[in-house]
């Protein structure tokens, strides 16, 4: 059911001590929703939109925790780029 | 028949969260309706008219949300942060959008989708091991149950719009309802969940209400309008109170606010002693938020930053950022005032791994503290940056606990030159230039206070560490429990001893352990010379208004009687003899 390859995707290493909590989600999410479409988060076999912050939140993502973003939209690559440069920054935190 | 049912006093025992006492009815803010959620179809031809209803109900919440943070008061603005979060889940779509298809595809009432929706992403957080992030799920909840109060719209909860004096019972508050609580209207509260370092709690200390956290299944004894009495100072609850019990906490209640009055009416002013010395009182803290409790009780700065909690109960340790951002919280509050930060005062791999049972035969003798530290360089060094990053905003003085030798010192100053390098190599803003001290805690420091007030810029003696090492006494254990005193004459001398050691060196000494918020021991530590006491936030008013009462002349002559008592009660029969009839009055 899930799609196994996407034109763009990016991965990224979880770097912020409590890992993707309520307000980094909200981050991501705020990003995400300006994208024209899905942007998605993979981590392992589980896939979720990275436009919601209870389904980052649902991934549990620690610290250490590998995850990918990924579209298949070229015009939202620069977005895409924005998230992953906000989780590589642990957020700002 | 009448039912002439009377009823039996009831007393429950939780955490005291907040000290006070208040006596009132009880106001039930049960969340208990809300979990009942009835289940219905919605003909076809409604459908739009019940997702309108279930959009009103998200704006109505949003609204109260955004209203919630724009009227928090000043001092529990600092807790909003995690409201803005809300605000922006109410509209996520895993809930938003979900709970919309959910009445459009089954044909159900709004309730029934929200809950339904819910409980299908409280399932997806079971499976998270983190448990930092499993409890998100929280979030969550408190943001649907707000949506559920609109949408079943009956009992309308709202704690900012009780219009009677009372008592709120809870099961849990949030942040976000406690910091609604309106002073005129609530006189304390009670829940069920909940403890001493929770936010809830840290909020009824801020606004000084009495509060009693973690009492079980108080609301299901307590019902609405019954009569409570709350004690936050001994955690104590009492239902259906007897006229006797009610007199004595009337009498216990009206003893506690006239007290109170007379310490906070002098509590901003200076601890100045009548004959014109002036001494620093300052507040012992472990969390951020007791800052504001510091400034409220007229603390001149921070005395002691305890720094374990951030280590306490989790898998890992924190990171640099997180620690600096804790430690700027403060410093930035405090503005210009001194925030002494102490280090890491644990055995950090046991604080982490969250194991309570030791594989170390007498753990106060072993490895924690600045050993600890200094066999985990890795883990000291993160601390050590994030410290001196804070410093860049303020006044920080950095304390070091349990050092017992020189090399001890010596060691810690390279590691905290070499923080400072690596900073200034990344181009990080930071502040080498703080004050360095050290805690007096173990006798070797003592005997050994010449050689190291070389090397520091400060001594702050721990009296707690002090009198347990010296002593050779386990406070925790009740056989020998009766012969710890800090007037022993043995703990007496050593402290004369640090005194004039930092007269002779020309450093400061301060004193930050329990002794120092007595009241009885001010005479004494007044004579000693102390420079500078620090504390819990409560006690200050206290020990501000005893410095006031004392001549520092009379104090220095008094020590030195005082030192030639030779044992621990021919000293506390001295203070109360000299200083007895003042210490009735405070």
């Amino acid at each position: 059911m899930n799609k196994e390859y996407y034109n763009f995707s990016k991965s990224v290493i979880i770097t912020n001590e409590l890992g993707l909590h309520a307000r980094a989600a909200a981050k991501i999410a705020k990003l995400a929703m300006q994208a024209e479409e899905i942007i998605w988060i993979i981590k392992d076999s589980e896939k979720v939109d990275a436009s919601s912050i209870i389904d980052i939140l649902t991934l549990g993502c620690s610290k250490g925790t590998i995850i990918t973003f990924t579209t298949d939209n070229e015009s939202d690559l620069n977005i895409l780029n924005d998230i992953v440069m906000l989780v590589e920054k642990g957020f700002g935190e | 028949m009448p039912n002439y049912e009377i009823k039996k006093e009831i007393r429950l025992i939780g955490t005291g969260a907040s000290p006070g006492i208040c006596i009132g009815k009880a106001y039930l803010v049960d969340k208990e309706g809300v979990d009942i959620v009835e289940k219905y179809f919605i003909s076809r031809k409604n459908l739009d008219s019940e997702i309108k209803r279930f959009k009103v109900a998200v704006k109505i919440a949003t609204d109260e949300l955004r209203a919630i943070i724009e009227n928090a008061p000043e001092d529990v603005r600092q807790h909003t942060g995690i409201l803005e979060t809300h605000v922006a889940l109410l509209k996520d779509k895993m809930l938003y959008d979900k709970t919309i298809e959910t009445i459009k595809n089954e044909r159900v009432n709004a309730e029934w989708a929200l809950k339904k929706v819910v409980s299908g992403i409280k399932t997806l957080f079971q499976d998270i091991s983190d448990s930092y992030l499993k409890e998100r799920s929280d979030d969550i909840t408190h943001v649907s149950d707000r949506i559920m109060r609109f949408l079943i719209g009956t009992e309308k909860i709202n704690i900012g719009e009780i219009d009677k004096r009372v008592i709120l019972v809870a099961k849990d508050l949030s942040p976000a309802d406690a910091s609604q609580i309106q002073l005129d209207k609530v006189m304390g509260f009670l829940t069920d969940h909940g403890g001493r370092t929770s936010h809830t709690s840290i909020i009824a200390r801020t606004l000084e209400v009495p509060a009693v956290l973690g009492l079980g299944n108080a609301t299901q004894i307590i019902n609405n309008d019954d009569g409570l009495i709350i004690d936050g100072t001994t955690g104590i609850v009492i239902l259906h109170a007897t006229d006797q019990t009610l007199s004595e906490y009337k009498e216990l209640k009206a003893r506690f606010e006239e007290h109170k009055a007379f310490l906070s009416r002098g509590c901003h002013l200076k601890a100045e002693t009548l004959d014109g010395l002036s001494l620093q009182i300052m507040g012992n803290i472990e969390l951020p938020e007791e800052v504001v409790s510091v400034l409220d009780h007229g603390g001149d700065g921070i005395g002691l930053y305890r720094t374990e909690f951030q280590y306490l109960a989790r898998n890992e340790f924190p990171g640099e950022d997180e620690l600096f951002d804790k430690y700027k919280d403060v410093v930035e509050v405090m503005s210009q005032r001194p925030v002494t930060i102490r280090t890491l005062d644990i055995n950090g791999d046991k604080a982490v791994a969250n194991s309570s049972g030791s594989d170390e035969a007498n753990p106060a003798l072993g490895l924690r503290a600045i050993r600890y530290c200094l066999k985990r360089p890795d883990i000291f060094r993160t601390q050590l940056r994030a410290i001196l990053r804070a410093a860049a905003f303020g006044n920080v003085r950095i304390l070091i606990p349990m050092i017992s030798s020189l090399d001890e010192i010596r060691e810690t100053k390279k590691l905290l030159n070499e923080a400072a390098d690596s900073l200034e190599k990344e181009g990080k803003a930071y502040n080498k230039n703080i004050q360095f001290g050290i805690m007096i805690e173990v006798p070797s420091a003592v005997i050994m206070a010449d050689v190291m007030a070389q090397e520091t810029d400060f001594f702050s003696i721990g009296t707690n560490d002090l009198i347990q090492y010296t002593l050779a006494i386990d406070r925790g254990n009740r056989e020998v429990a009766n012969l710890y005193h800090p007037f022993h004459p043995a703990i007496l001398r050593m402290i004369k001893h640090v005194t004039d050691v930092g007269k002779e060196k020309g450093i400061k000494v301060f004193m930050c352990g329990e002794m120092a918020g007595d009241p009885f021991n001010i005479p004494l530590l007044l004579g000693l010379g102390i420079d500078e006491l620090s504390m819990n936030p409560q006690s200050i008013p206290a020990v501000k208004n005893m410095i006031r009462s004392l001549k520092v002349e009379d104090a220095r002559h008094f020590i030195n009687e005082a030192l030639k008592q030779t044992t621990t009660m021919d000293v506390i029969k001295l203070v109360e003899a000299s200083f007895g009839d003042m210490l009735g009055q405070t």
